[in-house]
């Protein structure tokens, strides 16, 4: 654990891995749902750092956390989200040869995989679902589609997402969903909120 | 409830107020007015409370019509303000009689302007706040003509007296204190170096999301690869590729896939930057 100052009012905290954020995350929330962190504006988890924003003494509580025992993040931490799925995005085939499986195959791999939203980014909503295993990470599009279709479901890298509203995107769309992914009005607004576990099953409208 | 008919929307118009963070972890940019105190001011100047939404223009003003009497100050970019063609002051509370014209005109200085109309706009608020965020696509549009705007009832609040307020003139030239890190590290000594004495201009690619830097010299990268996105604070700066420059302002993204080489602090410093024209030179100043 690597932690570094920003500016005047936050600490950036970096680990080697997304499970180790995970559960520095998860460590986070507890401590501050127990009173015990101190005021902390935003509190925002990403790929391998979580930052804390709007704190009193970034240096000090640096140093504070640094001195933490973290207890690693267990499988059934968090509230679970499911989203069913029908597996009808155009890079369907494409993903399926990647894994070297038939297109068939697909859904059964994703609907086994427990996911879990790593962070958020990107558009307001969208979140970096991790869980996929190496062998299953696919590349970006060389392309970016100009507009991807809201509510697909899509891979690149180590990550997995649905799209909250139409927007450009260089994803590999497998799927689409209804799922509501961002509604301000709710609480919370975002569906894949950090932390959050989702399970993918197969099923379309009816 | 009295609504503002929107004549001439100018380049462009936005609601602001003090913007939504804490939402950051759920991809949500915190927004709201970039020149914080030229705001607050407008604000104060209708006897508002500080946090009432106003508007926030850029460069060419923003026309209204008032169907019922009100009182509204314009403030931030110094500019022609004018009644029903009549011209009145700037910079103070002045008094919209039923069915005329507001004509907020060019920035004579500076970029943004802020009208704030007593009672406030009360557009309805989207997770607290009635800015309008046009990278996340959240609050009300950008102003476009015929759109109404709803304004509140006043407060209890009296409008102050015509005091002379001390504004800020728009910068000749952009001094920005930069505290270095949290990836200052990234960038070679020889550079960082050159950072303090550059010759960087404000580039025209500028928005509500970062203040873009032209000229150089440019800052060079001590090692390769990619750095993670990574959560991104007020005022960060943070250099992509070509190695200028880019200061994060209030629209800025929640994460950040480039290094982050310094931090401006948020207040005078970053007011001044939504002020800064493009052409304007930058100077980053060291800060502890």
């Amino acid at each position: 654990m690597r932690t570094l100052v920003v500016g005047g009012e936050a600490l950036l905290i970096e680990l080697d891995s997304a499970d180790e954020v995970a559960a520095l995350h998860a460590e986070l929330l507890r401590r501050r749902d127990a009173g015990a962190l101190g005021p902390v504006r935003d509190l925002v988890p990403a790929a391998r750092t979580v930052l804390l924003d709007g704190v009193r003494d970034p240096a000090a509580l640096g140093v504070l956390i640094a001195r933490w025992e973290v207890p690693p993040l267990t499988r059934e931490e968090g509230p679970l989200v499911t989203v069913a799925v029908r597996y009808d995005g155009p890079d369907l085939a494409e993903v399926a040869r990647l894994w070297g499986v038939a297109p068939g195959e697909v859904p059964g791999i994703v609907g086994a995989t427990e996911f879990r939203v790593a962070f958020c980014g990107f558009a307001p909503g969208f979140g970096y679902l991790t869980g996929l295993p190496e062998r299953l990470h696919v590349p970006r599009r060389d392309t970016p589609r100009t507009a991807v279709p809201a509510g697909s479901l899509a891979l690149a890298g180590e990550y997995a997402g649905v799209y909250p509203r139409s927007s450009p995107g260089g994803w590999q769309l497998i799927g689409s969903t209804d799922a509501v992914l961002w509604d301000a009005d709710r609480e919370p607004a975002a569906l894949f909120a950090p932390g959050v576990r989702v399970r993918f099953t197969e099923g379309g409208r009816d | 409830m009295t609504e503002l008919l929107v004549v001439r929307p100018g380049a462009l118009t936005t609601v602001q107020d003090r913007g939504r963070p804490g939402y950051a972890h759920l991809g949500v940019p915190r927004s709201g007015a970039l020149d914080t105190a030229a705001y607050a001011l407008a604000n104060r100047l209708v006897g508002n409370p500080p946090d009432a939404a106003a508007l926030e223009t850029t460069l060419d003003g923003v026309s209204l019509r008032a169907p019922a009497a009100t009182v509204v100050a314009v403030t931030g970019a110094p500019c022609p303000v004018r009644i029903s063609g009549r011209p009145v002051a700037w910079g103070a509370p002045v008094r919209v009689p039923a069915g005329a014209e507001l004509e907020v005109g060019r920035a004579e200085s500076g970029l943004r302007g802020y009208v704030a109309v007593r009672g406030g706009l009360i557009v309805a608020p989207v997770l607290g706040s009635r800015s309008t965020d046009l990278l996340a696509g959240l609050g009300p549009p950008a102003l476009s003509a015929g759109m109404l705007l709803p304004v509140g009832p006043a407060g209890p609040d009296p409008v102050p007296g015509a005091d002379a307020y001390g504004l800020p003139a728009a910068p000749s030239e952009l001094l920005l204190p930069l505290r270095l890190g949290p990836r200052a590290d990234w960038f070679t000594g020889a550079s960082l170096a050159g950072l303090w004495r550059s010759a960087l201009r404000v580039s025209p690619r500028s928005n509500r999301i970062g203040l873009r830097t032209e000229g150089g010299p440019a800052l060079v990268r001590a090692r390769a690869g990619e750095l993670p996105s990574e959560g991104m604070v007020l005022g960060a700066v943070q250099v992509p590729p070509d190695g200028l420059p880019v200061v994060f302002l209030a629209d800025h993204p929640v994460t950040g896939g480039y290094p982050v080489v310094g931090v401006v602090p948020p207040g005078p410093a970053l007011d001044s930057a939504a002020q800064a024209r493009p052409g304007t030179p930058v100077r980053f100043v060291r800060a502890r």
